[in-house]
Parts: C-alpha cells; structure tokens; sequence
C-alpha cells in the first residue's frame, strides 16, 4: 500500500517488540510477582537507554537525538566484529565497540556541534540529521531483516518466584545498578567527573575555576555514546539488531529524560521506574501495542502539567549529575 | 597591494530606504529590478507543467514539490516569525489527509467539498490539540509536537479505527492532470504571497514580538496566547492543506500521511532555503525534493545525503540560500583599504 509510489515514501514505523525478545507474553491477572519482576527489568531497561541521553544534556546541554541511533551503531559494530572480521573474542568485541561508539559521539562534538553549541533548535536538527543519517546509512549497508543477532552472554533462564527469566535479563539488572554506582564514584571521587559536575552546576563559575567547557562536553558525549553502546551490547542479545529500534529508542530515552526533568539523574531512575511499570501494566492488562502509546502520553502530560519534569528544578544545583 | 588591509564594503543599493521592503522607486528599470525575481518565480512555476510536458514523471515531482513547500512555508512561519519550532510538519498533513477521507469516502462529499472542509476542520483540530502545549518554548515545544504524529499513529494501529495499518482508500481522484497541478501550484503562490503580506502587518509584527520577548507583549497588555494560537492556526491551516492535497493525490489515506518525511523535508529545505524569508522554503524544498528524486535508485542513501546536506548547511551556511542571494543582489560589494 504505501510502496504506491511516495515520492520519498516514509520509514513504516514497525511495532517491535525489541527488547522483550521471545519472551512469552505475560498471561496475566493474578500473577503479581511477574509484574514486579518484569516491571523492574523493564525499568532498569530503561534507565540504562536513557543514561546516556541525561548525562550528555546535562552537562553540555546539548539534547543528543543521534542517541537511539548510536545505540543501533554499537549493536552493529559489535556484531561486526564477531561475525564480518576475523572473529575476535565476545567481550573483546563488545569493549571495543563500546569504546569506539564513545569516540564517534566525541568527533561528532568536536567537528560539528561545537559549531552550534547553544543554538537549541539547530543543535536538535543537526544531531537529528546525524542520527538519522546513521540508522538510513546502516539500513542501506544491508541492516534488514531480523538476522542481525547478538548472542547472550550466558545462555539458559531460572526460576525466580515462578517467573521464567533467563539470565541476560539477570545481568541486565546487575549491570544496571553497577553502571549507576560507578558513574556515582566517577563523578564525586574522581577529579574530570567533578569537572563535569561543576560544568553542569554552574557553567561560567566552573570556566573561571579553569575547566574547559569545550573539553567537557566532548567527554561527556564520549561518556554519552559509550553508555548507548553499552546498553546496546547488554540490551541486543534479547531481540534482534533492526533500525527501527533505533528510533524507539530514542523515544524512550526522551520519554524517561522529560518526565525525570531533562537534565535530573534522580529523576531518570524515578522516570524510568514510573514508565517502566506503567508499560508493563498496560502489557499485561491491555495490550502490547500499548506500550508506546503509553511513552509517548506520558511526555505530552508530563509537559503540560509541569514541563520541568518531576525532579527538573532547572535552579537547584544538586539535580545535575 | 596585499589583500591583509584590504576589506571588503558592502553598501545597500540607492532605492532602499532605511527598512528591509521599502523602495524609493523613481525609473522604470528599478520597477524591473524589484519585480524581475518575483515575475521570473511566478512565471516559472506556472510555466514549469507546460516545461516538463515531455517528462510526465517530473510533472508528478513538481506537485510534491509544492506540497513540500507548502509545508516548509508553514514550518518558517511559526518557526522564524513566532518562535515556535514544530518538529511535526505531519501532524498537520496526517490530520488533514484523514479528514478528507472521511469526508470523501465516509461521507461521499465531492473533491471540491471534502478539501476546503478538510483543510478548515482539520486546522481547528490540530490548533485545539495543540492549544494546551502553546505556554511551552524552546525545546520543550518541539519535543511534544515530535510526539504528536507518533501518537496518533500508534493509537490508529493500537484501535485499528480509520482503516487501522491500512488506511481509507478509494477517495477520489483529481479530475485531470492540469486541475491536479495548478491546484496545489496556484494554492502554493496564493500562500507564499499571503504570508508574506501576512507577517508584514502589525499582527506579524506583535507576532516577531511574541518570538524575541513574550513577556513584554504580555506587558503591552496583549494575550501571548491568543496570538500564538493564531499562529498555530494559520500554519495548521496550510498543513491540513496539502495533507488534504496528497491524499486525493495518491487516492489513499494512511498511517504514512503522518511519516517521518513530511516533518523532517520541510525542516531540510527551510534550513537550506533560509529561514525567515518565506521564498527561502520554496527554494529549499524546489531543490530538495528533485534531488531525491534523482536520488531515488540509492534506497535509503538518499536519506543519508540530504541529512548530510541539512547538517552542512547547519553547520557552515546558516543562513541560507535565499538571504545569500538576497545581500547579493540588493547590495554592491567592493574592496577598500583599512
């Protein structure tokens, strides 16, 4: 229907169970503890999409829209490495994705945003315009199809409380809260994470102490794009590498950073928490097609009724980082 | 001579008056020069079906084209003239081509009927869905009229209602290729040169007002709202138009009217047309959309190379085609020494 002829016919947006895998849908209503369960999977899920899209607005304040994109990137590179070249080592293969998912978000700052640093609209379109270039450039070098896949980390599932969960998910949490207590230690006890934060508190007060502001906003989009690779390798195993998660994504990771308050990393957990359950529970007593409906209701209202977000007091201080 | 202390002067030609579009006129040849850019535009699109007769392909392009500038016009004005940026150019054409089809198909309306309707009905809905975002700015905007089309395209798939995934067909189709065509060209010009008018009035000026400082209009005792209402429906307006257009042009309405495209090009051929200049998104989208056209046998690449073009243009030339040709050709340009 839509092929008839479009001149520039549209990306459908397909409805994708990403991250869900082959998960049996939830047979529900009664069975509370799978809710729980998968509430707080799915919630760590999203915090760890949307970390990396808080932090680099928070400190640069540069909204990143290639995130959703980067994150795809790193999936890909990844695979890449384990499939195309000679076949390195899995957690090889993974660390240097990761790390040169962070370098891609470091060049992209140093050669085209530090150009329009401050222009909000213009940064938006322009990092719109890379994200969208990479996921279109990936899709057109042959990412098609359900065949990209990542294997888990450690096959199998256990029974925890009659729930069936496999242990990527295990790890998904694990890595989660580990992720989150080492970006604490980084940015309180580590002399560039406290350059970030004073950054992001107060840019011209932290220029005047010697800190480049220029040098921070590459590493925290270096920091940035390293946690959208980083969630991508922990998250892909679960489905399969497809574009048009791409663009999901970065929906939720705008869903999370709005209703916390862009900015806020209290928030994002709370946000991520809100949403992550919120979505489990329209999955379980409507539908899954639900899910993004839910997303993207959340933001309009959180907008409405208070645009800053639930944590977002843009003056006070401490919300930052 | 070394070129170091040399600079280079512009100076404004003699028959502009202090202001940007005041001229003292006092031959026949700077009649022409005013009017020769406009007459060669006007002249030009109309002539241009008659030009590509022997290209029936292209004669399709060109009413894309349109339908594209349209929207750039609509994405400027709110944009560069009320400071609020939409990124969801296709919230209007999904509105607008959804509600044509229930006119048209549901209601058996006729095509003369179901657009105009369409295009009415349609910008009062998308103003009153947007009316409770209007208090937002900046980025915060932008945001939620991202989520907008996404929205609604969910909902439509979640409901399966309006056809669900595969949209209302069977609407009618223009009754010949020139009516098609002159349609949307003749809608374009009345637009372009509507808004034109439009902005240059004083509600185009409180307008501006509302964009560069909000709250001394609040304080010159004007309702910021209103105006900004005003605004949003104006442009919803011209995007439920072509939305309308496009969807008695393909005969179809579907989930597609409220794609990724009808927001993003626009955007694209306003940045590289020049913003605030209202022909600049004409231009913009008068390059934009042959080149992927041209592009087409690369698939997706095309995506890739006109978000390459966006972001050069953003990067390097924010200023646009159209404010470049415009300094050049109201002002001499000369070397002097410093």
């Amino acid at each position: 229907m839509s092929e008839k002829g479009w001149p520039g016919h549209p990306p459908q947006w397909v409805e994708l169970c990403w991250w869900r895998g082959q998960r049996e849908p939830l047979k529900i209503k009664g069975a509370d503890v799978e809710i729980l369960i998968y509430g707080i999977i799915n919630s760590i899920t999203l915090s760890l999409l949307s970390l990396g899209f808080a932090l680099v607005y928070s400190i640069s304040r540069v909204p990143n829209f290639a995130h959703g994109a980067l994150y795809i990137m790193a999936g890909y590179i990844t695979w890449l490495f384990l499939n195309k070249f000679i076949a390195f080592p899995y957690p090889f293969a993974i660390v240097l994705a990761i790390a040169l998912t962070g370098i891609i978000g470091a060049l992209m700052y140093r050669f085209i945003l530090i150009r329009i640093r401050g222009m909000e609209i213009s940064e938006i379109i322009a990092t719109y315009a890379i994200g969208l270039a990479i996921l279109e450039g990936l899709r057109w070098g042959g990412l098609r199809g359900m065949t990209f896949t990542l294997p888990p980390f450690v096959a199998g599932s256990v029974k925890i409380f009659g729930a069936n969960i496999d242990y990527q998910r295990i790890i998904i949490v694990g890595s989660g809260i580990l992720i989150f207590v080492l970006l604490y230690l980084f940015t309180h006890f580590n002399k560039i994470g406290l350059a970030l934060r004073g950054i992001a508190q107060d840019e011209r007060a932290a220029m005047m102490l010697g800190i480049d502001s220029d040098m921070t906003a590459i590493i925290s989009l270096a920091i940035g794009s390293g946690l959208a690779g980083f969630a991508a390798v922990l998250l892909l195993p679960l489905g399969s590498i497809i574009v048009e998660a791409g663009y999901n994504v970065l929906i939720f990771a705008i869903a999370v950073c709005v209703i916390g308050g862009l900015g806020s990393w209290g928030g994002t957990v709370v946000a991520s928490f809100i949403i992550g359950f919120a979505q489990i529970l329209t999955e379980a007593f409507l539908s899954s097609h639900y899910q993004m409906v839910v997303a993207l209701l959340a933001i309009i209202i959180t907008l409405l009724i208070k645009p800053s977000g639930i944590f977002g007091k843009q003056k006070e201080l401490e919300e930052r980082v | 001579m070394d070129k170091q202390s040399m600079r280079k002067e512009r100076i404004d030609r003699g028959l502009k008056v202090r202001t940007e579009g005041i001229y003292a006129i006092s031959s026949s040849r700077e009649i022409l020069y005013l009017l020769g850019p406009r007459l060669l535009l006007i002249g030009g699109i109309i002539l241009l079906p008659f030009i590509l007769e022997l290209a029936p392909y292209w004669k399709r392009v060109v009413n894309i084209m349109c339908v594209y500038a349209l929207l750039a016009l609509s994405f400027d004005f709110l944009a560069n003239y009320v400071g609020l940026v939409c990124l969801g150019g296709s919230f209007f054409t999904g509105v607008g081509g959804y509600l044509t089809a229930i006119f048209n198909v549901n209601l058996g309306l006729p095509i003369y009927l179901s657009i105009p309707l369409a295009t009415v009905g349609g910008a009062v809905l998308c103003t009153a869905l947007l009316l409770p975002c209007l208090p937002l700015r900046g980025v915060y905007f932008a945001i939620i009229t991202l989520m907008y089309p996404l929205l609604l395209t969910r909902v439509i798939e979640a409901l399966d209602i309006l056809g669900g995934t595969n949209g209302i067909t069977g609407l009618d189709s223009f009754p010949n290729g020139y009516v098609e065509q002159y349609a949307i060209i003749i809608m374009m010009l009345v637009f372009l040169f509507g808004m034109r008018r439009f902005v240059n009035q004083d509600i185009g000026l409180v307008l501006r007002g509302v964009k560069d400082n909000d709250q001394s209009v609040r304080a010159s005792g004007i309702n910021v709202t209103h105006m900004k209402l005003l605004a949003v429906f104006v442009a919803s307006f011209i995007g439920c138009f072509s939305g309308a257009y496009v969807a008695h042009l393909y005969m179809w309405a579907g989930i597609s009217l409220f794609a990724l495209d009808f927001s993003i090009i626009p955007i694209a051929s306003v940045v590289i047309g020049g913003g605030g200049t209202l022909v600049g998104a004409l231009i913009g989208s008068f390059i934009l959309v042959p080149l992927s056209e041209i592009l087409r046998a690369f698939g997706s690449f095309r995506i890739v190379i006109y978000c390459a073009v966006l972001t050069g243009f953003i990067v390097f030339k924010s200023e646009g085609i159209m404010v470049y040709l415009q300094r050049k050709y109201h002002q001499f340009e000369r070397w002097v020494k410093v």
